[in-house]
């Protein structure tokens, strides 16, 4: 589904190279999570796939089933299929919450070439996917993420990608700013979207947030580089014994 | 003090341009108010209330002439029961207006009441006017009060059924218009006032209004959107005991705008909340300068106005609280804007507190920026397109004005002709 090939990312402001020849294949269907150290590249990646302005791409290709990521606007990536679960969501005052949802449920599905939704369709969608999220009519009406708690903001990301359904799902330290009950929340939203039809990629820190999420496959980022890929057990190797070792390891 | 000379001959020219009309009963108040233009002389760059706004083209003898401007829409407030009085450049338009009558108010046309020597609205016409010449001269306002050809005159004595609509119509590329309204509110009135339209190449419009304690007035207005038109536009706003009185406007094109709101807060516990949105793109400027008065304990204003420029338009905001010794328990508010769309465009601003009372609160608040660049990202990063992120971010820019709107069809109108000509000035 995402195929990554030897991407090189750099700065645009300042001549500094983040990524330095990533590779990475997720499948649909799967999990695979992404850990590693602070300045490893892992949040670079994720918004040089959604999108975000600042990063030039100097080599390498990123493709969703087949197409060609890169060349498209972060809004037609979007309506591709991928979705970015932000670190820190962006507080948008003057926008209601429902409001932004529905106008972006709507855009992709015209840029698909989709019949709008109804607003009594969209209305009975969202309030039983909100309800699975605990997150109540308020939080709907309020301006997007305008006084949201930590675990609140976390909560709406999710509930955006369970109305947005993309077949793409990056989760940018999701577990960042959530304590053990708001995790729980999050992971269980998250799982409840897990089908074989659709990818997760979880960048994360901690293993913690994986015994929620169980992932099929861990990936160890450091430099800017993919340098050791294993099953699950690479995770708690990593909560019981740090990064040190296996990048010792693998230099 | 003699007027400079240049100052005096701009101002003889402009004079001679004009003729005194019949007044009856306002004939006293017109020739104090020429004398008033004559003694202030009108608005030169010099001046310091006008040193963001040329008023050149407001003065000239000759109105400079205004292309007519077809909107291809229809006109703003049409689904709204409404009681319609139509001015034509400035003529009053008897067939296209409503019957002068509305349960609980009286209402009569300036022109034809010339014909009484008495009249309610001789304590009020050119009378807050001339208060308001004080600490600021508006020789502007002095001309319109002593030239007005026609307006309205309404008294308030009931809450009427429906708003009353101003409509003003430009059909003239050359009209010159001055009108002169009169809104007198009796003791616990409410009534709404709704203008809109480009009125003339060149308008000149006051509006005196007395709120009586406990009154209340709403006051919607769309200026139109003719891209030549002109217009100096006054209102002045006595506020009695517990008496409301809230205005907004929204301007969007016409190449030159100066608003003018004067309020004075001469009643305990009223409020007074003026609000504007204006859209701007290319040749625009639009001036708003308010100055609230506050005279009472324990009243309440706010000032809101929000302006979004682009390629080369101009946004300016002049705004005044004063607060005078006594008035204790103020709480005054004011923020003024700008979401500036390019670099081409500008928004100055004079915000202005000036406090004589110890046990008040206000507050002050002035800026300019450009769209939040993470926000546009996580709209887009939805799926939203730019074009349609941006729209999106501009309204909500502009939310804080329009909620001033108390009436939530007319709130919507207001939007629903935002986001049309946020649609129509896209950048593409």
């Amino acid at each position: 589904m995402l195929e990554i090939n030897n991407l090189h990312v750099k700065l645009e402001e300042e001549d500094k190279q983040i990524l330095k020849g990533v590779n990475l294949t997720v499948e649909a269907g799967k999990v695979h999570a992404i850990m590693g150290p602070n300045g490893s590249g892992k949040s670079t990646l994720s918004y040089v796939l959604s999108g975000r302005d600042g990063y030039e791409v100097t080599d390498g290709s990123a493709t969703l089933d087949g197409e060609d990521l890169l060349e498209l606007e972060p809004e037609e990536r979007a309506a591709a299929g991928l979705f970015l679960a932000f670190q820190y969501p962006v507080e948008i005052p003057g926008v209601g919450n429902m409001t932004f949802l529905r106008t972006a449920v709507n855009a992709q599905r015209k840029a698909r070439g989709e019949e709008e939704i109804s607003a009594a369709d969209f209305l009975k969608l969202i309030r039983e996917r909100a309800k699975a999220l605990k997150i109540d009519a308020d939080m709907l009406k309020r301006p997007v993420n305008v006084g949201f708690s930590g675990g609140e903001k976390k909560r709406n990301e999710i509930l955006q990608m369970a109305m947005l359904e993309p077949k793409m799902c990056i989760l940018d330290e999701t577990d960042s700013g959530l304590d053990v009950d708001a995790m729980k929340l999050v992971s269980d939203g998250v799982n409840a979207l897990r089908d074989e039809g659709r990818g997760f990629l979880v960048i994360t820190h901690y293993q913690r947030l994986l015994d929620h999420i169980k992932p099929d496959v861990v990936h160890i980022m450091a430099n800017g580089r993919i340098v050791k890929s294993g099953g699950p057990e690479l995770a708690l190797e990593v909560e019981h014994n740090g990064y040190a070792d296996i990048l010792a390891e693998v230099a | 003090m003699a007027l400079p000379q240049l100052k005096q001959d701009a101002t003889e020219a402009r004079l001679s341009a004009l003729s005194l009309p019949e007044g009856g009963w306002s004939s006293a108040a017109r020739a104090d108010a020429l004398a008033r233009v004559r003694a202030m002389g009108l608005p030169s760059r010099r001046d310091e209330y006008w040193k963001y706004t040329r008023p050149d083209t407001l003065v000239d003898a000759d109105a400079p002439k205004a292309a007519l401007f077809d909107a291809q829409e229809e006109p703003i407030f049409g689904e709204i029961d409404r009681l319609k009085i139509v001015f034509v450049d400035g003529v009053f338009d008897a067939a296209a207006s409503d019957d002068l009558s509305l349960d609980g108010i009286e209402i009569e046309r300036l022109a034809t009441s010339a014909a009484s020597d008495i009249h309610w609205a001789k304590d009020i016409y050119g009378v807050l006017e001339a208060k308001g010449q004080d600490p600021v001269e508006r020789p502007l306002a002095a001309l319109n009060t002593a030239f007005a050809t026609d307006g309205i005159l309404v008294h308030v004595k009931q809450t009427p059924s429906k708003p009353i609509s101003l409509i003003y119509i430009h059909s003239d590329e050359g009209s010159d218009a001055i009108l002169h309204h009169v809104i007198k509110v009796d003791s616990g009135a409410s009534v709404t006032v709704l203008e809109n339209g480009p009125a003339a190449a060149r308008f000149n419009k006051c509006m005196e209004i007395d709120l009586a304690d406990n009154a209340t007035l709403h006051h919607v207005r769309a200026q139109g959107r003719d891209h030549e038109r002109r217009a100096a536009t006054h209102m002045f706003a006595r506020l009695g005991t517990e008496s409301v009185f809230k205005s907004f406007t929204l301007t969007a094109n016409g190449v030159l705008t100066r608003n003018e709101v004067v309020i004075e807060l001469t009643g305990d516990d009223a409020v007074a909340h003026v609000a504007g949105a204006c859209v701007g793109d290319g040749d625009f400027h639009h001036d708003d300068t308010v100055f609230v008065t506050h005279d009472a304990v324990n009243c309440e204003s706010r000032q809101v106005f929000k302006k979004v420029l682009r390629n080369g338009a101009t946004g300016v905001f002049q705004g005044k609280i004063l607060v005078k010794e006594g008035a204790q328990k103020t709480d005054g508010y004011q923020i003024s804007q700008s979401l500036l769309l390019d670099d081409d465009s500008q928004f100055l601003a004079k915000p202005e507190l000036e406090i004589y009372a110890d046990d008040v609160a206000c507050s002050h608040g002035s800026t300019s920026g450009a769209i939040d660049e993470e926000a546009l990202f996580y709209l887009r990063s939805r799926g939203v397109p730019e074009s349609d992120a941006t729209d999106l971010l501009t309204l909500a820019f502009l939310a804080e004005a329009v909620e001033e709107i108390e009436d939530e069809a007319l709130a919507e109108e207001i939007v629903s002709r935002l986001s049309e000509w946020l649609v129509r000035h896209r950048r593409s």
